[in-house]
């Protein structure tokens, strides 16, 4: 009798676990949408980095759904493996690969475009119509399953009836980091160049060996825009930074002097080669 | 609600990454669509899971993700393998053998 009672319980319990709750249903409603638009931005976005995000907010998105579903080994695999390793492998190839590879919407095959969307939208309507027959399936729910806890569920299942699989799976992900590194190896054809190797080179090419001047040190200016002054009182055309030059953004020596208080234009400069601004540059 | 809503999210998700493969150039963004249907399906397993009271579709999304795994570092490693040689990560530029 106690039996029987307790087996109604459960029985009721499980059926209590098959349907959904309000609160999951306003996640559904609110995640499914989010979903569906962020994996559209797949198809439509212009730039691979966007549709990096838009693929990380799906799997998100799916990991919670994961949860919501008694099944919560697999969101928080589904984020650690998922977001937290293939995407980021992702965004990681994409920026050596660089953002900025022209990706060509436009296509050779001018048709080729609505054929593959009308075949897309075929695939889903033949999808959702096999899908829908498994509308009037009663759902079980998990609580029985998910007595001892879901990740001991799943582990007395992988570790029962699965073993060969996972060693399979193993054998697997080692191949895989192996051809990875196979692929990816690049031989030698030339020898190393080093910090020596360099060095000779400059000294053989005759190059200036000592450091660049700094930038100009002034009384009113010590910027990094403005040449230094040689012994002899002339600017150095090199002390100021290359990119500052290609830029245009640096200041000539009359520049600044047009600032200085004629009166006060002494220093520790000796009168005599007082720099008037009218100096050639070398 | 209906446990089909998961499924229909489901199908929709495999469409676009299906989609996604025929439309899109670009290597990586292909293989993200590949991704997204495998995220799909596991997702059609994880409510069939609940739909039956059985673990074992549980199981079989774990496995999913593993292969996806593997799968995602040996054609990473092609993409970058070829983008090296090609310098360029468009699947219609990858046509040494045509002709």
């Amino acid at each position: 009798m106690t039996t029987m009672l307790h087996a109604g319980s459960v029985l009721a319990g499980i059926a209590e676990a098959g349907r959904t709750t309000t609160g999951e249903e306003v996640l559904f409603w609110i995640l499914a949408p989010v979903m569906v638009l962020a994996a559209l931005g797949l198809i439509f976005a212009r730039r691979t980095v966007y549709a990096a995000l838009s693929v990380i907010l799906v799997m998100v998105s799916l990991a919670v759904l994961y949860v919501a579903q008694e099944a919560p080994f697999l969101g928080i695999v589904q984020v650690i493996v998922y977001t937290g390793a293939v995407m980021m492998l992702f965004l990681f190839v994409l920026m050596l690969v660089g953002v900025d590879v022209a990706d060509t919407f436009a296509d050779t095959l001018g048709a080729h475009r609505w054929v593959a969307a009308l075949f897309g939208i075929g695939l889903g309507a033949v999808l959702i119509s096999v899908v829908l027959r498994a509308a009037d399936i009663a759902p079980q729910g998990l609580t029985a399953a998910n007595e001892g806890g879901n990740p001991s569920g799943v582990a007395r299942i992988i570790f029962g009836d699965y073993v060969i699989t996972l060693q399979v799976v193993g054998i697997l992900l080692i191949t895989a980091a192996v051809g990875a590194i196979v692929l990816t190896h690049k031989e030698r054809l030339v020898a190393k160049v080093g910090q020596r190797e360099r060095a000779d080179a400059r000294i053989a090419a005759g190059e200036v060996l000592t450091p660049l001047p700094a930038p100009g040190v002034y009384a009113r200016s010590n910027a990094m825009d403005v040449p230094a002054l040689g012994p002899d009182g002339r600017p150095l055309e090199h002390s100021v930074s290359r990119v500052l030059r290609i830029r245009g953004q640096q200041r000539s020596v009359a520049e600044v002097h047009a600032h200085l208080d004629p009166g006060t234009g002494t220093g520790s400069t000796p009168p005599e080669r007082t720099i008037t601004g009218e100096e050639q540059v070398r | 609600m209906n446990l089909s809503n998961y499924l229909v999210l489901s199908v929709l998700l495999f469409s676009i990454g299906a989609t996604t493969v025929l439309v899109r150039r670009n290597a990586i963004i292909v293989f993200m669509g590949v991704e997204l249907m495998l995220n799909a399906a596991n997702l059609a397993f994880v409510t069939f899971a609940r739909m039956h009271g059985d673990l074992t579709g549980q199981v079989v999304a774990f496995f999913v993700m593993v292969v996806a795994a593997a799968e995602v570092v040996v054609g990473l490693a092609i993409i970058v393998a070829i983008y090296r040689t090609r310098r360029s990560a468009s699947v219609d530029d990858v046509n040494l053998l045509k002709s």
